[in-house]
């Protein structure tokens, strides 16, 4: 029986819940997403009080203790980068977005594609399952270092741990299935005419992406069986007095970790990149090279691992070289933000809610990674390790990556997805009051950490160095913002709903964009397109000199441009 | 610059070079920021819809990013060449000979410090793992006859001013980070590896040390002081310390 059996009505169970049309899984893994964040953002609302307000009782939780104070610092993490930015990003829009742009009907495996969400969802329920078990969820951070991770006598938490460690195992092998059926239909079901360099930038760096993680998890997923059977058996890996070395699981975990950042970061350059050119008008500048910089910046992520260790007690040359190998990458990540700031270049730029997060996605990741330089040097890394400095950079990076790109991706794509436009309005109000409260909430961070905030602390007044009012007071700031960001994505949620059911009806093209999938209809239909497409020419070509209209789309028949354009459909590449 | 940054005052020989790093990576970010700033703004003013209605098909011309790219490699070579790489070596590579320095071990343990000190003979006595108990959380061996003189603290380490410190670091349970932010020293303690770190303290004072490396429930509470005295301070403190600690 085929997958797509058309002209049955499937009925809602086999649509909705389990479905094996990549729209559907993209769609659920997106949701699942979106809610697992609402309680990553729970857990930030109660801990940034108790930081603000040690002590307080905060509203809807109660009195924090230290316990509980580990374990939110603890799962928010964990969800916001393993449950929120890989659904959303990865999961959400590559499997949306994948066969669409590539011209084709479904993925190449839809049962894998299923089994993928299914699993995921089992992950997430098993991590939230852990909240309510004896002990409490998991609370020695996201990088679980061992020995406090390791054995229970020290984290108090027996079943929180290894729920932990199940979920984020289950995690990984849903996006190592997802990942199979993203490389795979890219490199078999590209629709006819479609070479390598005509396929959408975003798919690109979904599929460098999956083949990052695959390349990196394997380590980890051997370092989480061995932490498992020190939990579970009371094995001695990670256990000096038996022989094991802590140390072990750091390296293992940032061998993972590292690349990881950028497993997160091509596609959410992906998304900003295909904003950027419909908004821009504006062919992608220098499509070559940003292909080139993001295989090369997935090459070296697996060479920069141990800046995360310099003061951990790794051999103290090996802090030289990776200094070394971390200025590398700094390279063609900073050639990829030049490019798109090029691709502006010459545009004639439209400020619609999707480019503005586009363009915020800019800024603020240059913020994120020029901050990145005082942790990759090993002289200033000696005194911003582990303080607030680094949370600063890190979400400095992180957010935009989550959270700026992907409500980029939402806000455009949404009118395919839905067959909708959402509110511009809206929209905007939600842009703006989350970026400057974004901003607002964690500049203050880069100082209280210059000043020596070091991390996950529950309660600093027995500190008397860092309780000064002047620390308190931009504590206090920070988490204030925090809570008007938070209160700033209600109005997402408002225009969320409320276009679904009731925004203005969205055509096939709204953006008039070159790209596959709007060739299809808003929302497009189990099989996606009524005749499948044949691509004609590279996705960029806008403004091209020759035409009426300024967008050319991939699928519309036509030749090279006779006018003498400068560099026609199918020739040269230009640009760096 | 570094003045501006709100860092604690640096107090010990080398937090001036470390400093000195963070004002010179304030300087490219700064530099960096303007720049990109500079060509992102113009970029978003010169061609917006009204001032642009017509997207020109070609692009940036020129060689520009090839440029920068150099630039940018450039700045950072010589900040790692020159400055970054050369403070690391002092730090784990030039260490000062025993003989010159105040020697001391640091043992972290959720959730304290314990600091023994060789004594006046210079030798660490005996410390064995059966010994360990609440009133000898070193495990120190009081009979062994180099342990006669050693003096051990809790939370409290003492050294004197310009003279080199060395610490040898180690942990009895999780992995702990040993911070003493006015000396510019950060350094994990790892249970089952013994790691030196060294400096020499330039300023007198008393200061917290934290532990930056989250280490169980007590994370928040693990906090020492450290003080550093003069020459003379430091003997008497360190003659009155052997004196309580000598058994009877």
């Amino acid at each position: 029986m085929s997958a797509h059996d058309a002209g049955r009505d499937p009925g809602f169970v086999e649509k909705y819940l389990y479905s094996t049309d990549h729209k559907t899984i993209g769609l659920q893994y997106m949701l699942t997403g979106m809610a697992m964040a609402l309680i990553g953002a729970f857990t930030v609302y109660v801990f940034r009080m108790q930081a603000a307000y040690p002590g307080s009782s905060v509203p809807l939780f109660g009195r924090v203790a230290a316990a509980d104070y580990n374990y939110l610092v603890t799962m928010h993490g964990t969800i916001m980068i393993f449950w929120v930015a890989m659904p959303v990003l990865i999961g959400g829009f590559g499997n949306y977005l994948i066969p669409l742009m590539l011209g084709c009907d479904d993925m190449v495996f839809p049962r894998v594609n299923r089994l993928s969400y299914q699993i995921f969802l089992l992950s997430s329920v098993v991590l939230v399952a852990s909240f309510f078990v004896p002990g409490g969820p998991f609370g020695g951070a996201w990088t679980a270092y061992p020995p406090l991770s390791a054995n229970s006598a020290y984290s108090l938490t027996p079943y929180g741990s290894t729920l932990w460690l199940l979920a984020v195992a289950l995690e990984f092998v849903a996006f190592l299935l997802g990942g199979i059926n993203f490389i795979t239909t890219t490199m078999n079901s590209r629709a006819p005419g479609m070479k390598m360099f005509d396929i959408p930038i975003v798919v690109w760096m979904i599929v460098l992406a999956s083949v990052l993680f695959m390349g990196s998890v394997g380590p980890l997923v051997a370092g989480a069986v061995m932490l498992l059977l020190d939990q579970v058996v009371g094995t001695g890996f990670y256990d000096p007095s038996r022989g094991g070395d802590p140390v072990l699981w750091q390296h293992l975990f940032w061998f993972f970790g590292h690349p990881e950042v950028y497993v997160l970061l091509l596609p959410a350059m992906g998304i900003v990149a295909e904003v950027m050119t419909v908004f821009a008008r504006k062919k992608l500048f220098a499509y070559r090279t940003i292909v080139y910089s993001a295989v090369g910046t997935g090459i070296i992520s697996f060479f920069v691992w141990a800046h995360h260790q310099f003061v951990a007690g790794i051999d103290p040359r090996m802090a030289s070289l990776f200094s070394v190998t971390t200025l590398i990458i700094s390279i063609p990540v900073a050639e990829m933000f030049f490019v798109y700031i090029a691709t502006l270049y010459g545009g004639s730029i439209r400020l619609t809610t999707p480019m503005l997060w586009a363009l915020a996605f800019v800024a603020e990741f240059l913020l994120g990674g020029v901050t990145g330089i005082f942790l990759g040097s090993a002289g200033s890394d000696i005194y911003f390790h582990d303080t607030y400095f680094i949370v600063a950079h890190f979400h400095y990076t992180f957010f935009p990556i989550a959270f700026i790109a992907a409500f980029a991706g939402i806000t455009f794509w949404f009118p395919k997805m839905f067959g909708r436009m959402m509110d511009e309005t809206l929209g905007k109000v939600h842009f703006w009051g989350t970026i400057i409260t974004f901003n607002v909430c964690f500049l203050p961070l880069f100082v209280t950490g210059t000043a020596g905030d070091h991390r996950r602390v529950f309660d600093y007044s027995g500190f008397a160095e860092l309780a000064t009012p002047q620390m308190q007071n931009l504590r206090i700031l920070a988490t204030w913002a925090l809570l008007a960001m938070l209160a700033f994505q209600v109005v997402f949620l408002v225009n969320f709903v409320y276009s679904l059911f009731k925004g203005e009806a969205a055509e096939a093209n709204p953006w008039k964009a070159n790209t596959l999938e709007w060739l299809a209809s808003s929302p497009p239909p189990h099989g996606n397109f009524e005749t499948m497409p044949v691509v004609y020419r590279g996705p960029y070509e806008y403004s091209v000199p020759s035409r009426d209209d300024d967008y050319w789309p991939q699928y519309e028949p036509g030749d090279t441009a006779d006018d003498g354009a400068p560099s026609g459909p199918r020739s040269v590449e230009q640009g760096a | 610059m570094i003045e501006w940054l709100g860092v604690p005052v640096a107090g010990a020989a080398h937090a001036g070079d470390v400093d000195q790093v963070m004002a010179l990576v304030h300087w490219l970010m700064l530099v960096l920021l303007v720049g990109w700033g500079v060509f992102f703004v113009y970029a978003l003013v010169r061609f917006r819809r009204t001032a642009h209605p017509v997207a020109s098909y070609d692009g940036l011309r020129g060689r520009w990013s090839a440029w920068l790219e150099g630039g940018v490699l450039l700045a950072e070579v010589v900040l790692l060449a020159f400055f970054s790489i050369p403070v690391w070596s002092a730090r784990v590579d030039a260490f000062p000979s025993e003989r010159e320095s105040v020697v001391v071990r640091v043992v972290a343990e959720q959730f304290a410090w314990n600091v023994h000190y060789p004594g006046s003979d210079g030798r660490f006595g005996r410390t064995d793992l059966v010994l360990v108990g609440p009133a000898n959380p070193l495990g120190l061996d009081r009979t062994d006859p180099a342990a006669q003189d050693d003096v051990t603290t809790i939370n409290q380490l003492h050294l004197p001013v310009n003279r080199p410190a060395i610490v040898y670091l180690s942990s009895k349970d999780m992995v702990h980070s040993f911070t003493l932010p006015q000396m510019r020293i950060k350094q994990d303690a790892i249970p089952g590896l013994i790691q030196p770190v060294w400096f020499t303290p330039t300023e007198p004072g008393e200061w917290e040390i934290a532990c930056s490396q989250l280490c169980g429930l007590a994370h928040y509470r693990m906090r020492g002081f450290y003080t550093i005295h003069t020459q003379d301070e430091y003997e008497a403190w360190l003659v009155e310390e052997a004196a309580a600690q000598a058994g009877p």
